[in-house]
């Protein structure tokens, strides 16, 4: 019973509690890069969670066999083969997204949060319990991105996924597009209003 | 005899056994995926030719089938205006033949029927800032009046030089020659509110994108200029 519990904390507590992106602050860099539209978050999104499940599940299912001072390179081996798979297979499968993505799936590589869950949970973990932290942790992370590019898209462009979703009369009132919502910076300052509710909200956080 | 993880040799055959399957893995991934990512490849690039006469495929259409609506003719030819038999114009590398010097060059031209009307295509390559930079313009059958460009680059700073492969830019050359009063001479960019030193017809260069813009200035001269016995041909036909 008491190995449930911690199954489920390992895979929900990244949602909210011990998010990467908001409580962590670790892969602020892709948030900032593509969360101007909607449809590239999420696929960038599915990717992570894609590539940290799996990378998690390979270096938990190896851990025994790495040899300590060559370990953290190993990981990088296997985060990258994933990563360049999943770009292969978007090429492949999803061209116009992965032109839209570009160079910023390839940088899933160097995303802190996956080096962070390797060397601190699937070195020390077996495979399903990795794997519970991948999913979770790629989750908390997709949720991130997907509440900015949301924000973003709507105030930036007045779209979402692409559809038009403010109408045509609150243009022909005066309403305009927020230009300023589409510039990075504005990702940082959405990331911060997100980190401030969650704060206040949740006492725990609090210092 | 137990295994010491932490010698020297375990490691190194270690590393190897981890490179040749990962690499193995990587590679299998390659081949099995190249066929579709060509495939992607060329409906884009027809996607592009498409963007050069105004037309879009709509989401549910197929770009090869748009394309083979539209494109009535491919061909290429060579510096006097002759076909060049025996080559196929859309799998022609156009960033290396705009590398050659243009008498050797073997010229790709995409032959469009718009509404009855005919316009002949022009692919182009060349270099902004960061990176490669290309585009198609298409010129109507009078073989002077560009009836449309598209513009792309590869990775121009965003905002700056990245505007090129907006409509606000490639709409600007709607409408201007390339031949004025019987001399060929391709369009200019140049900075907004400026005059090019010639008479020819010039386009606004984007602000705060000066290179990319001469990118694009020097793209439509070197690879215009190729087409000059062609398109005076045409010219002179229709006059």
């Amino acid at each position: 019973m008491a190995e449930k519990v911690s199954l489920r904390s390992v895979l929900f507590n990244p949602l909210s509690r011990n998010n990467p992106v908001v409580v962590q602050v670790l892969g602020i860099c892709s948030v900032l890069a593509v969360t101007v539209k909607l449809a590239p978050a999420l696929v960038m999104g599915l990717s992570v969670i894609v590539v940290l499940a799996f990378s998690n599940v390979i270096i938990s299912l190896i851990r025994n066999t790495i040899p300590t001072n060559i370990r953290i390179i190993v990981q990088l081996v296997v985060v990258a083969a994933l990563v360049i798979i999943v770009d292969q297979l978007l090429q492949a499968y999803m061209y116009d997204v992965s032109k839209q993505l570009s160079v910023f799936i390839s940088l899933i590589i160097t995303n802190c949060i996956l080096m962070g869950r390797l060397e601190a949970f699937a070195m020390s973990n077996k495979p399903w319990p990795s794997m519970l932290d991948g999913i979770g942790n790629g989750a908390g992370y997709a949720i991130i991105l997907v509440i900015v590019a949301f924000f973003r898209e709507l105030l930036g462009s007045g779209t979402l996924l692409g559809y038009q979703v403010v109408p045509q009369w609150c243009y022909d009132h005066g309403y305009v597009n927020n230009g300023l919502m589409i510039l990075p910076p504005m990702a940082l300052i959405v990331v911060a209003c997100i980190i401030w509710v969650q704060r206040s909200r949740n006492k725990e956080l609090q210092e | 005899m137990k295994l010491n993880r932490q010698s020297n040799i375990y490691t190194v055959v270690y590393i190897i056994i981890m490179v040749v399957v990962v690499g193995a893995a990587l590679a299998y991934t390659s081949m099995a995926l190249s066929e579709r990512q060509g495939e992607n490849e060329r409906a884009d690039k027809m996607r592009q030719i498409l963007a050069s006469i105004h037309v879009v495929p709509a989401a549910g259409e197929k770009p090869a089938e748009v394309f083979d609506w539209y494109i009535a003719e491919q061909k290429v030819l060579d510096a006097s205006g002759q076909v060049v038999d025996g080559e196929n114009a859309f799998d022609i590398d156009v960033a290396q033949q705009s590398k050659l010097p243009s008498d050797k060059r073997l010229l790709p031209l995409f032959v469009a029927d718009v509404d009855g009307a005919t316009k002949y295509i022009i692919p182009m390559s060349g270099t902004g800032l960061w990176g490669p930079i290309w585009g198609y313009i298409s010129i109507d059958a009078d073989g002077t009046t560009v009836y449309g460009a598209y513009f792309a680059h590869k990775g121009e700073t965003p905002g700056l030089g990245a505007e090129i492969d907006k409509p606000q830019f490639c709409n600007s050359f709607d409408g201007k020659h390339v031949i004025k009063d019987g001399v060929f001479q391709p369009i200019s960019v140049v900075k907004p509110g400026m005059r090019p030193t010639g008479n020819e017809d010039y386009v606004d260069g984007i602000s705060g994108g000066t290179i990319t813009s001469k990118g694009v200035s020097a793209m439509l001269d070197n690879c215009l200029v190729p087409y000059r016995a062609f398109l005076s041909a045409v010219n002179r036909e229709k006059n």
